[in-house]
């Protein structure tokens, strides 16, 4: 079928949307049809064509139905128990969320005195973490949005997790610059309100930028991620047993009725939305770059920043989004919807973000040398051979050096090896960070203020307690909601022509 | 099964909607009136003291001048608030039986100071200065309010920096001439725009912009 | 070479902290001030239930006098002169009270021991007055007595004396120079013809003593420094350790300060010295030698500069040294001085003594007076004929008048276990301490702000002390309870002073004649000028030759503590030490080369073995130590010193034999395994070729003017997106310039910052953390050699940059450069993103990690200055230029209807500074002492090539070697 940006609904529009609609209504299973029987009978031959390449060029498994996208999706939700792993995780997932809380209350009773910040190293695991979680939050609108106006169908299986990932992480994300204030109390002095002191926010400062950038990443990232989850919930309300489902996901589905009028507006809507959400995509870590390329402090002040934060963001996002995936996958036994291709694609997408990160290191390190500046070429002689060199040179190993891994098309194919790679991203992406901020920071320009940062067991506690509110959300997400688009996979059975990328 | 959502449900929601927009702004709305209402700023709230002191009767029925017992006013940050002796100094004569005036006396007797309730109370991280503003055309009325006419003495301005900046960012608008500090019922002249430019450039007011710097008035 | 500790260990330090799961969390709660902090948990979290900001104020209460003294205008500072004591000398102060209560001493400019400037420690001595763990109540053993009680007790000890003439009465006191007391003890020698005085200072000065310069025991050698050309010292700390250090800090700079390229010239200081020192850090030849050597050098001296002697053979590294230093002596006889100091034994003394005669230095830059002590005496020695009668139990009465013998007295005398053979013992004491522990009796004693008493400064001069404040507690001052000891009804101190005073001019006029005294704080002392008898009257005694094998001990005063009397001082435990930046510890200082033979690293401790006695103590390795000498800080290990003093360090004392008071061979040493994490200010002394510090010579500067400014190229004015003038206005434009060249790096500066602007303590855990408030640092750094480097001194206070890095980055406009240049920092506005301090080069910024002033005592919090906020945690604040002082100054002005006056505001720091480095002022006016001072062309700012155009700028070092030596 054909997509359409026009919001003028002609005649023959309409006539297309309509039949968009019947195929749709169809796809999204709300038409009944008996069980087992599809519209389209599955053609095998095409189902197992090969892609030059040599992996399978189709984004679905064989023989799959309707019914079957259908049952697998939906029974994860509606069904009673989970599996055991499911409990486990969340079990230790929601462990770390109350050392969290536990932190978090100590902080606001003593100060973030309770942290190894001190003067140089004023910026510690609050701010790397921030940086950190507002990255991985770039995998989501970056596979929604982009990847959906490429017309990229490999973005269906995993678009849903992508975004509610990006969704927890921003929350994350969006928790840390608070709880690293020195009166958190008083964080609404950084809006412009009009207060009984007559004053504003101070606008060249980047701190500023960065409240409206984050804050509009995550009103746009949501009503991209519930919107394309509408049709999903009506679904699963109709396939529900349970009353208080029915109503649940009732209320959530907000009465889809699945009418063509429905699915066209939504289509432009959804559209709309990828369209607003591009840009964002770009500016987010952009501005976040500002936050040190802004200041004069050696090893912050520069202009690659933008890049190689944008690249850094989503290579760390892909990583986070695989990590996720990929035990998902297995746990659930969704083989035949998040095939070896996605799996191949994302790899793809991963490493080469990735080579562009490496590159960024290369031009910094040449930059500092080529720059003449005594300062610049200290920080970066301290930055690999100084007092914190050994963690840069775990960046380094981390984020350049294993990935290499992924030339090889066995390695991005085996679920387990891109997993492990995968992990080292995101523990390297974590490190990069930690590079910036406090191997910068520790010694700059006046060498009677250097120092060191030694993080406390609070620091820590922020760290992994900030992950165990990521894990908690994802694990009540993966719980309550479709996590892959059950109307999109729907639409590759209807349409294998899509399914089928070479 | 059926639809949770009847037919009406549009009409609702469009309803909904409106409601929520209406609320919120609602809401900022409120926060922003209660933050300038008296029951935050005090303004025109008479506060209880242990002696209920009359400043409508001292400086309206018996015409003290407001230097009488605050005596630092004219050299001190400070404006100075009487002590003890100083209320004696009448009230050893004038009703030195009355009940209402017994903790004076007992203060004196005792040698334990009275314990007022502050009225214009601005925060510790600001250094007004008394001294400068009386000196500079700032009369007493322009912050206090007609006080002759307060049996109880209640604030008369919110005492908020953005108030505080109205003046420091246009002097012009409320200096006075130096004869007229102490008239508590001095109004602005119809040319008020022209003499205050006069009086500005005659006590030699800082109109470079100086005035609304943070370190004049935070250390 | 230069990293210490830290940096090298940090990787290993980083790794264990990565392994271990409870890094410091674990620590927070043995220290003490967090233990505290935990019961103000519900007060925090109050503020934290996001009302802090929001909630309706609070009504206060207004609480005016019950009867107004006419001369207190509330919210106007009063100022009274009085004097403070360094061991028994007094310098005069000028000290700031706020409705009766002093907040800040200053010096007095009309006092020659003073000129305006003060010590470190009297800047600490208005928080001693504020101290909780002072001793409130008489106490007898462990109950509470009265004044009554404590009378008629000593009333019937006193009767039985009176029989046998007080032969069973001693009376041990320190250094007494006040007038007053002098003649009460007198009296009490009078009324008890057998009893004894006895004096004990721990940093005594008898080797100055026995010298007798010009012929009369004690006399005291005044030196002008601003009149020498040359000066050689051996071990004397004289600019900062000495009676009149102050004085001759000021005198050196004016001989050291450079106007400008034409005609400059400066004096030529020849230093040497066992161990570095304020003084030594500031010479232009420096030598490092054992301190059992200098008297040889000494001699060598003596011989070659021709004022007779033998000579002796000194060490190789030295003879070019003596050679020079001769050399030059010899070319400017009658302009130079040769001082010694009281480290060093008698005959240095008195061979320095000739050379000064036979140089014809004896009144054109030395001159001799009377003693100003009223009976100087062998301490020592008056010390141990004491001890001596306490065991044989003669002594049956001991009243013990402030001091701490039991923890300060030469370690062979065991003074301890003597008092207890004394039947009743009375001490008389500001704080409960290891000396009242012993004693039956503690009588509270009054800080010099709370009762009268006089004192003499070193020429004699006379101050009042004056009282600015009743006694926070039931003290009484010495004066009383000696006036006890007269048996009649006690006087008043004020009664008994100005008696003593009335003596000397019982005419009508005295009432007249006393005021003045009293306003301006310094009469002219008693006892003139003597005639020069070229020290001849000293027996040359020949050198002794150093006994003993092994290494040298040195006993040296604490930089910060001094004998240990301050060591209950927060402001002084905090001050970083000079040289190694050590806060609230002491160490034993070894030199990089005995260290690398031992292979110690800093932290480290060592077990000193000194004849039979052993101490085990941190070392710390400093560079320009002599090779073989080590050496210990007195004034720390107290027992008893209250919650900030107690337990801190190592007790050197336990070392100390009255046969090597000061320094002494045959120590030996023996690396054990405990590690002390020191907590340092700074932690690397490396400039690292960078040029914040610009230093040259003075032959350097007259051939090249420009040499500091031609180090960094500076950016155009408007080389900037803003509008460069953005700030540019008809009025006011502060700045300050610090002169390197005559800063000797005291650390004044900082701790009157602290007092002036309410800096908080935040004890050692913090500063380990680097997380330390002072708004003025002394940065040193080292060049050259380990073993002789050079000592840069660098103050740096918030450079107040008119492109602050700092301003851009804060989200709130909390801090911001105002229109007169000042780079204002808005507490009650800032949330404490950090950015700012991140963005400053310079890192001047400070930040409240916790609520440093949340565990403040009732007394503690008197202290603070109400001219500045008192800022809460989670707030950065920084140099301010002491706003608080432009805007009194400012209003004054205005009220006056005039501009103010050039040198009408002065900073704390700059008040303080001894040596006037610090220049402060409007660069709008170019008559202005700041706008001469920036034209000169030795002016540069620090980093300014990264166009911050710093309002703070540095006048360059220099240095003046004698070129015929290279160094």
């Amino acid at each position: 079928m054909v997509r359409s940006f026009d919001l003028r609904i002609g005649k023959k529009r309409r006539r297309k949307f309509a039949k968009a609609g019947r195929l749709r209504q169809q796809a999204s299973g709300l038409c009944f049809p008996e069980k087992g029987m599809s519209t389209i009978p599955p053609n095998e031959k095409k189902n197992t064509r090969m892609s030059p390449l040599g992996y399978p060029s189709n984004l679905l498994a064989p023989n799959q139905t309707y019914e079957s996208v259908n049952e697998t999706i939906g029974s994860i939700v509606l069904r009673n128990r989970q599996p055991a792993p499911w409990w486990i995780g969340f079990v230790v997932a929601f462990c770390l969320l109350m050392m969290f809380f536990f932190a978090l209350a100590w902080l606001f009773i003593r100060g973030v005195g309770i942290w190894g910040i001190n003067i140089p190293v004023a910026w510690g695991f609050a701010i790397v973490n921030f940086v950190w979680w507002v990255g991985i939050g770039h995998a989501g609108t970056f596979i929604s949005a982009i990847l959906l106006l490429m017309f990229q169908h490999w973005r269906t299986a995993i678009n849903r997790f992508a975004e509610a990932m990006t969704l927890f992480a921003v929350a994350c994300a969006g928790l840390m610059p608070l709880l690293h204030l020195g009166r958190p109390w008083l964080f609404y002095y950084l809006f412009p309100y009009p207060d009984t002191m007559g004053l504003w926010p101070q606008f060249r400062s980047p701190l500023v930028w960065d409240v409206f950038a984050v804050g509009t990443y995550f009103l746009v990232s949501l009503m991209f991620w519930y919107l394309g989850l509408v049709p999903d919930l009506a679904t699963i309300r109709d396939r529900a047993q349970k009353t208080w489902q029915r109503k649940f996901y009732g209320i959530l589905a907000l009465g889809w009725r699945n009418s063509a009028a429905h699915w066209q507006r939504h289509q432009i809507a959804y559209l709309l939305l990828g369209g607003l959400a591009t840009p964002l995509v770009l500016s987010v870590h952009s501005v976040v770059s500002f936050d040190f390329a802004v200041a004069i402090v050696p090893g912050w002040h520069s202009t690659i920043f933008p890049p190689y934060f944008v690249a850094g963001a989503i290579y760390s996002g892909f990583a986070m989004v695989l990590n996720i995936v990929i035990p998902v996958r297995k746990i659930y036994h969704l083989e035949n919807l998040i095939t070896e291709r996605y799996l191949n694609n994302m790899a793809n997408v991963m490493f080469v973000t990735g080579l562009m990160v490496a590159y960024g290191y290369v031009i910094e390190a040449f930059m500092s040398w080529y720059s003449g500046d005594i300062f610049e070429q200290y920080m970066m002689m301290n930055r690999a051979f100084g007092p914190y060199g050994w963690v840069f040179w775990c960046l380094m190993a981390c984020n350049v050096f294993i990935p290499q891994a992924l030339w090889s098309a066995r390695i991005r194919r085996n679920p387990l090896t891109l997993f492990i790679v995968a992990f080292f991203i995101n523990v390297g992406m974590w490190v990069e960070r930690f590079v910036i901020v406090i191997t910068s920071l520790h010694r700059d320009f006046t060498p009677s203020a250097w120092g060191m940062f030694y993080p406390t067991f609070w620091d820590w506690a922020t760290l992994f307690g900030s992950v165990g509110l990521f894990l908690t959300l994802l694990f009540l997400f993966v719980r309550f909601f479709p996590m892959i688009s059950i109307s999109e996979s729907r639409e590759l059975v209807a349409e294998p022509q899509k399914a089928n990328v070479l | 099964m059926a639809q949770i959502f009847a037919r009406s449900s549009n009409v609702h929601s469009k309803v909904i909607i409106v409601l929520v927009v209406v609320l919120v702004c609602g809401a900022g709305w409120t926060t922003y009136a209660v933050f300038w209402s008296p029951y935050t700023t005090y303004v025109g709230v008479p506060l209880d003291q242990p002696v209920p002191f009359s400043h409508k009767h001292h400086v309206g029925d018996d015409g003290i001048d407001c230097r009488y017992c605050h005596t630092s006013v004219e050299k001190s940050s400070f404006a100075g608030v009487p002590s003890t002796q100083v209320c004696m100094t009448c009230h050893s004569q004038l009703w030195n039986e009355t009940p209402t005036l017994a903790p004076v006396r007992a203060s004196l007797t005792s040698d334990k100071p009275l314990r007022w309730n502050r009225v214009n109370d601005l925060p510790d991280f600001v250094y007004f200065n008394h001294s400068i503003h009386v000196n500079k055309g700032v009369g007493c009325s322009t912050c206090h309010g007609e006080i002759d006419k307060m049996p109880l003495t209640w604030r008369a301005q919110t005492l908020y920096m953005k108030w505080c900046l109205e003046c420091h960012r246009a002097p012009q608008n409320y200096v006075r001439p130096s004869d007229q500090i102490y008239n508590l019922h001095w109004k602005p002249p119809p040319d008020q725009e022209k003499q205050g430019a006069r009086l500005v450039a005659q006590y030699r007011i800082d109109t470079s912009g100086r005035l609304t710097n943070c370190s004049v008035c935070h250390r | 070479m230069w990293r210490s500790l830290e940096e090298l260990a940090a990787t290993p330090g980083f790794e264990e902290m990565l392994h271990r799961e409870f890094p410091r969390g674990a620590s927070e709660w043995t220290n003490e001030m967090q233990r505290r902090d935990f019961l103000r948990l519900m007060g925090a979290s109050v503020a934290l239930a996001g009302l802090g900001a929001c909630t309706k104020q609070p009504i206060e209460k207004i609480v005016p006098y019950v009867d107004q003294p006419e001369e207190v205008i509330p919210g106007k500072p009063l100022r009274f002169a009085s004097a403070t004591s360094f061991c028994g000398f007094g310098q005069g102060i000028v000290v700031t009270s706020y409705e009766g209560r002093p907040t800040k001493i200053e010096g007095n400019p009309d006092h020659p021991a003073s000129r305006g400037a003060t010590s470190v420690w009297a800047q600490a001595d208005v928080l001693d007055l504020y101290d909780p763990d002072r001793a409130k109540v008489l106490t007898n053993g462990d109950s509470g007595a009265t004044w009554g009680t404590f009378l008629d007790r000593l009333k019937v000890a006193l009767d039985a004396q009176a029989g046998s003439g007080g032969a069973g009465l001693r009376i041990l006191t320190q250094t007494v120079t006040s007038p007053t007391m002098a003649a009460q003890l007198q009296e009490i020698g009078q009324k008890f013809p057998t009893a004894k005085w006895h004096q004990w200072e721990p940093l005594t000065r008898d080797a100055e003593r026995e010298a007798r310069a010009g012929g009369v025991f004690g006399a005291e050698t005044l030196y002008d420094f601003s009149k020498a050309k040359v000066i050689v010292a051996l071990d004397s700390d004289f600019l900062y350790l000495h009676p009149a250090a102050l004085r001759h800090a000021r005198d050196f700079a004016t001989r050291r300060r450079v106007e400008g390229p034409q005609g400059a010239s400066m004096s030529r200081f020849y230093a040497v010295e066992p161990t570095p020192s304020i003084t030594g850090s500031n010479a232009d030849h420096r030598l490092a030698l054992a301190g059992h050597e200098i008297p040889k050098l000494a001699a060598a001296l003596a011989a070659l500069v021709g004022s007779g002697g033998e000579g002796a053979n000194v060490p190789d590294e030295a003879t070019t040294w003596v050679w020079a230093a001769a050399q030059d002596l010899r070319a400017n006889a009658g302009a130079s001085i040769v001082i010694a100091g009281e480290t060093q034994p008698p005959e240095v003394h008195a061979l320095v003594g000739q050379i000064n005669a036979s140089l014809g230095n004896i009144n054109t830059t030395i001159r001799h007076c009377a003693s100003v002590e009223t009976n100087p005496v062998n301490q020592l020695q008056s010390l141990q004929q004491l001890v001596q009668e306490m065991k044989s139990g003669a002594v049956e009465v001991l009243l013990i008048l402030g001091g701490n013998p039991v923890y300060d007295a030469p370690a062979d005398l065991d003074f301890a276990g003597a008092l207890q053979k004394v039947k009743l013992r009375l001490h008389h004491s500001l704080w409960p301490n290891e000396t009242s522990e012993r004693c039956q009796w503690l009588i509270p004693a009054t800080h010099f702000l709370e009762s009268w008493s006089d004192i003499r400064a070193f020429d004699g001069t006379v101050t009042i002390v004056q009282p600015l404040v009743e006694p926070l507690y039931d003290g009484f001052s010495a004066h009383q309870l000696l006036d006890a000891f007269l048996l009649q009804p006690v006087r008043s101190a004020y009664d008994l002073v100005r008696a003593t005073w009335q003596k000397n001019n019982p005419t009508t006029t005295f009432e007249a004649q006393w005021r003045s005294i009293l306003s301006d704080g310094a009469t002219p002392g008693i006892g003139g000028d003597l005639t020069p008898e070229q020290g001849a009257a000293s027996a040359r005694a020949a050198i002794a030759p150093p006994t003993g094998q092994g290494l040298e001990i040195l006993f040296r005063p604490d930089p910060s503590t001094l004998d240990g009397r301050y060591a209950n001082n927060g402001w002084l435990q905090e001050l970083p030490k000079p040289f190694s930046k050590i806060t609230w510890d002491n160490a034993a200082l070894v030199s990089p080369k005995l260290a690398a033979r031992e292979h110690l690293e800093n932290g480290d401790y060592i077990e000193l073995n000194f004849r039979g006695r052993k101490l085990g103590a941190p070392i710390w390795i400093l560079p320009g130590q002599a090779e073989n000498s080590v050496t210990l800080q007195l004034g720390y290990g107290r027992k008893k010193a209250g919650q900030t003093g107690t337990n801190k360090g190592y007790n050197a004392y336990t070392l100390r034999t009255s046969d090597a008071l000061w320094q002494g061979v045959g120590l030996t040493i023996r690396k054990i395994d405990r590690h002390l994490k020191f907590a340092t200010t700074q932690n690397h002394f490396s400039i690292e070729g960078r040029d914040m510090y610009r230093a040259g010579t003075l032959a350097e500067f007259i051939r090249q003017p420009q040499f500091a400014t031609e180090m960094a190229e500076v950016p155009k004015h408007d080389e900037t997106l803003y509008n460069p003038d953005e700030y540019k206005n008809a009025g006011y434009a502060w700045a300050m310039v610090v002169d390197l060249n005559t800063c000797i790096g005291c650390n004044a500066c900082t701790i009157a910052c602290q007092a002036e602007n309410n800096i908080p303590i935040v004890g050692k855990a913090q500063v380990i953390a680097g997380r330390e408030m002072h708004w003025i640092r002394v940065d040193t750094y080292y060049a050259g050699p380990p073993n002789d480097p050079q000592f840069h001194h660098q103050p740096v206070p918030c450079m107040h940059c008119q492109d602050a890095p700092c301003e851009l980055v804060c989200p709130v406009a909390a801090t911001m450069t105002d229109d007169e240049g000042l780079n204002v920092q808005v507490y009650n506005r800032c949330v404490g993103t950090r950015y700012c301090s991140n963005n400053c080069p310079y890192k001047v910024r400070r930040f409240n990690f916790l609520e440093y002033n949340g565990a403040l005592s009732p007394s503690e919090k008197l202290v603070k200055n109400p001219e500045v906020t008192v800022r809460c945690r989670g707030v950065m604040e920084k140099c301010t230029y002491c706003l608080q002082r432009i805007n009194a100054a400012r209003i004054t002005a205005q009220l006056e209807e005039r501009k103010i006056r050039d040198g009408e505001i002065v900073p704390a720091c700059a008040q303080v500074c001894p040596a006037e480095a610090i220049t402060f002022g409007d660069i709008h006016d170019p008559k202005s002492r700041v706008s001469r001072r920036k034209a000169l062309p030795l002016d540069y700012g620090m980093l300014a090539e990264l166009n911050t155009r710093p309002r703070t700028s540095y006048a360059a070092k220099l240095r003046n070697p004698n070129p015929q030596l290279k160094s």
